[in-house]
């Protein structure tokens, strides 16, 4: 698939010339070009995406029609069917983990950060290409084979691993368990591997990029927001991988070599294993420090994006810069300490779960500060509803009636009815799923004139944000209700419980919304690879934003910049400043250009970038001559 | 990369520092993260009770001394490369790679101590986990050997000297590091054993 879409690039990046001729290796396999990576991680994203979704709308159909003859997909899935056309339970339990993990790593933390940060980093500090092209070509390859090693594992006998994208111990840690314990579980942690490698390299690079690479003036208290999550992101994945790695380093050695860190005293089929001593809440312990974190690795971009966004598009500067700041870097640091509110009722001491519990509401202050500055930013705006800024409204929507449901899974007394329920499915979905897969779309509505050189319809765009705006809606809402009612997550089939059975059918509209939601995605496709090629051409600055990369020329070559990089004079919000003629002013025009719109404590900066000007054109006249 | 690092140097740069000896330290950070990671997970379980105790390899403190003595030459091969010194540095070089790969013997016979007290890889955790702290350990040690070693082919060819110590500096930073976690892991043994 992604030979195919390479081929298709070429074709439509032949018509104009760069200075330099790549052969096609360079420029579209192994480019080193930050764009051309950013969109390779776009691609992989979307193909992962399809699948993941394609794997829940297997498992929505078994939990929405338990009766149904699912003959139909044998040519698909072969003998997971089984003879009476039931889907297999292990294989459901296979579906639910990779679509999990799918989900979490590929699509919204390789494709949403691989993409935007890629992307957008050198773009908007202004800067010719990331620190390292090349760590970053390596990055993406590893990324790339780590999605080949789990694809492998989808096509196995044994089927992939099956133990819950969370891959407790002892479960994943025993090949007789269950049958996605055994290959594919280790194809799993040999893919996580190349994973977390992938992401450490890009994580590295991002932040390397961010604080070394800035063109002059543009100091961090006039960075976009969307820099600032994406910075935030890799330093959360910088240390919060690792630890995953080290779970999973124990796993293996447990799994492979006969350890015992998390085995102990477990009867198979009335046999003692030899394991004695381990602890599978101590992987828990180390498995969420990383998963929750990976939550905001996941969140942080969409919500810088959508800063970008909403600010664009509300033609207003973003409400409290500062206060989204101090709440990123809030986040941030909570996000670190939060982490056995997944373990509450693990076993572990019940104090904990009060630390615990006190740490993950405060959580609900930076986050509620930024719900609030989206809204006034919104409040009284003039409004532009592209595609885009629906996305954005719609993440903001999403992160309000997720994370309101978190308060209550945050309560280490609540959570002991709700926990593994579908409650929790519906909360992480709203809060985490769909509003960081918002995010990312409203990007890709954004960017793509940046990207490709030509615009996405937008009617298409309207049509393709309603369809999954309700959907989503029409999906994980009734999921709250079926979770209080105690429904656990992750059960193959309830039809054998009496309490169960009055909900059949609001289980059934939860699985055809899905359905109706996933196909809707095919419109994006359909828009996305349309355009690409017939789109309407894109003008330099199609938003009328103030951000750096709309001053590079419509479709930047390598470099970014044909000439000098420009320097920054301003934060990237100044819209509809009072006494300015345009309703934008782009971060490259001096204070000393505005005159007439400046507030009275820019009037005296602009003494001190005189100076800074002074200097600049010193040094151009002294590299023009010592190049000549 | 060659060009790309042109373009970077027209840029007037906020931090002034080389962005590849950042990414070395941001990849530090990685590696501290991992045993922070796993020595947190010992203590975590030591508290559980179920602990095998034994006695630690006394040659630990043996190879302690080795690691320390091997980033002395090598900080002796930097000082030496700063003045132009090539012999110098090629000695302190030299000595610190056949000093790291003693202390990495040394470390082979703390496994084979370890054997003769009857502790094993597999078993109690208690002992799996020194396994893997040194094992690990030794793991980033050889690809610090392996890059004193480029390092080391490197100044024969004359790409090191006061002009051009990036490659050197980074390579003693990361030596350095090994030497520093090391001592961080026989420190935390000693004191939670």
């Amino acid at each position: 698939m992604s030979t195919a879409s390479v081929a298709n690039h070429d074709a439509a990046h032949d018509h104009h010339d760069h200075e330099h001729h790549d052969n096609f290796v360079t420029k579209y396999i192994f480019s080193q070009d930050h764009k051309m990576i950013a969109k390779q991680y776009l691609v992989t994203g979307m193909f992962w995406a399809l699948i993941g979704g394609f794997l829940s709308i297997l498992f929505r159909l078994q939990l929405g029609f338990p009766e149904m003859d699912m003959s139909f997909l044998r040519p698909l899935l072969g003998g997971w069917i089984d003879e009476a056309g039931k889907l297999d339970p292990t294989f459901y339990l296979a579906l639910v983990t990779m679509h999990g993990t799918i989900m979490v790593f590929f699509v919204l933390t390789a494709g949403l950060s691989g993409t935007f940060s890629n992307f957008l980093i050198p773009l908007q500090i202004g800067a010719r290409d990331m620190a390292s092209g090349f760590m970053n070509m390596l990055s993406y390859w590893l990324f790339f084979l780590s999605g080949v090693i789990m694809f492998i594992s989808l096509f196995l006998k044994t089927g992939p691993a099956a133990g819950g994208w969370v891959v407790y111990p002892p479960l994943s840690a025993l090949e007789q368990a269950i049958p996605g314990s055994g290959l594919g579980m280790t194809l799993w942690l040999v893919a996580m591997t190349f994973f977390i490698a992938s992401s450490l390299m890009g994580g590295i690079n991002y932040i390397t990029t961010v604080i070394n690479l800035r063109t002059k003036g543009m100091s961090f208290s006039k960075l976009p927001l969307t820099i600032w999550a994406f910075f935030l992101t890799a330093v959360i994945g910088l240390l919060s991988f690792p630890v995953l790695f080290a779970a999973a380093l124990l796993l293996v050695f447990d799994r492979s070599f006969g350890t015992s860190f998390y085995l102990s005293d477990i009867y198979i089929g009335g046999e003692a294993l030899p394991n004695t001593g381990g602890s599978p809440v101590l992987y828990q312990h180390l498995f969420w420090f990383l998963g929750h974190p990976e939550v905001y690795i996941v969140l942080l971009p969409a919500l810088g994006i959508t800063s970008e966004v909403i600010a664009t598009n509300s033609r207003k500067p973003i409400f409290g810069y500062k206060a989204m700041i101090i709440s990123l870097l809030g986040i941030t640091v909570l996000s670190f300490v939060v982490w056995a509110h997944h373990m509450f009722v693990s076993g572990m001491n019940p104090f904990l779960g009060s630390i615990f519990m006190f740490l993950t509401l405060i959580i609900a202050v930076p986050s509620a500060v930024k719900v609030f500055n989206y809204l006034t930013t919104l409040w009284r705006g003039n409004l532009i509803f592209t595609p885009a800024m629906l996305f954005s409204i719609g993440l903001v929507s999403f992160f309000i009636s997720g994370g309101l449901t978190g308060i209550f899974l945050g309560n280490s007394a609540i959570d002991i009815q709700l926990h593994d329920t579908y409650f929790v499915v519906a909360h992480f979905h709203l809060v985490m799923g769909s509003a960081s897969f918002f995010g990312m779309i409203a990007g890709v509505y954004h960017w793509f004139p940046k990207m490709f050189g030509r615009m996405m319809d937008a009617k298409l765009g309207y049509v393709h944000f309603w369809l999954t705006f309700v959907g989503v809606y029409m999906v994980f809402f009734p999921m709250h209700y079926i979770g209080i009612a105690g429904f656990p997550r992750r059960y193959y089939s309830w039809t054998n419980f009496e309490f169960a059975n009055m909900y059949t059918d609001l289980n059934m509209f939860v699985s055809v919304a899905a359905i109706i939601t996933f196909s809707a995605q095919f419109i994006f496709l359909f828009n996305f690879f349309y355009s690409m090629y017939k789109g309407r051409k894109a003008t330099e600055n199609p938003w009328r934003s103030n951000t750096l990369e709309w001053t590079t020329p419509i479709e930047p070559g390598h470099g970014n910049w044909p000439g000098e990089i420009p320097a920054v004079y301003r934060w990237p919000y100044d819209y509809s400043k009072p006494g300015a003629e345009e309703d934008f002013i782009p971060q490259t025009v001096p204070l000393s250009a505005t005159p007439e719109s400046n507030l009275p404590h820019e009037q005296e900066l602009v003494k001190v970038e005189l100076e800074i000007m002074k200097e600049e054109e010193e040094v151009l006249v002294s590299n023009e001559t010592s190049h000549s | 990369m060659e060009k790309d690092l042109k373009y970077v140097d027209l840029v007037d740069q906020p931090i002034a520092m080389h962005p590849k000896k950042f990414a070395l330290w941001l990849f530090l950070v990685t590696i501290v993260m991992i045993f922070a990671a796993l020595t947190s997970a010992y203590i975590v379980r030591q508290s559980e009770g179920n602990w095998l105790e034994y006695d630690l390899p006394s040659i630990f403190w043996y190879t302690s001394g080795i690691v320390i003595i091997s980033s002395l030459f090598l900080q002796y091969g930097y000082y030496s490369a700063k003045k132009d010194n090539m012999a110098g540095l090629r000695t302190g070089l030299g000595l610190a790679v056949l000093f790291g790969i003693a202390f990495l013997v040394g470390q082979w016979y703390s496994w084979v101590a370890l054997v003769d007290e009857n502790v094993f890889f597999v078993g109690n955790p208690s002992g799996s986990f020194l396994y893997v702290f040194t094992g690990l350990h030794a793991v980033h040690l050889i690809s610090g050997v392996i890059f004193l070693i480029i390092v080391l082919i490197s100044t024969y060819k004359y790409e090191v000297h006061s002009k051009s110590m990036d490659t050197l500096e980074m390579a003693t930073t990361f030596w350095h590091f090994l030497a520093a976690l090391w001592l961080y892991l026989f420190m935390f043994l000693l004191l939670n054993h």
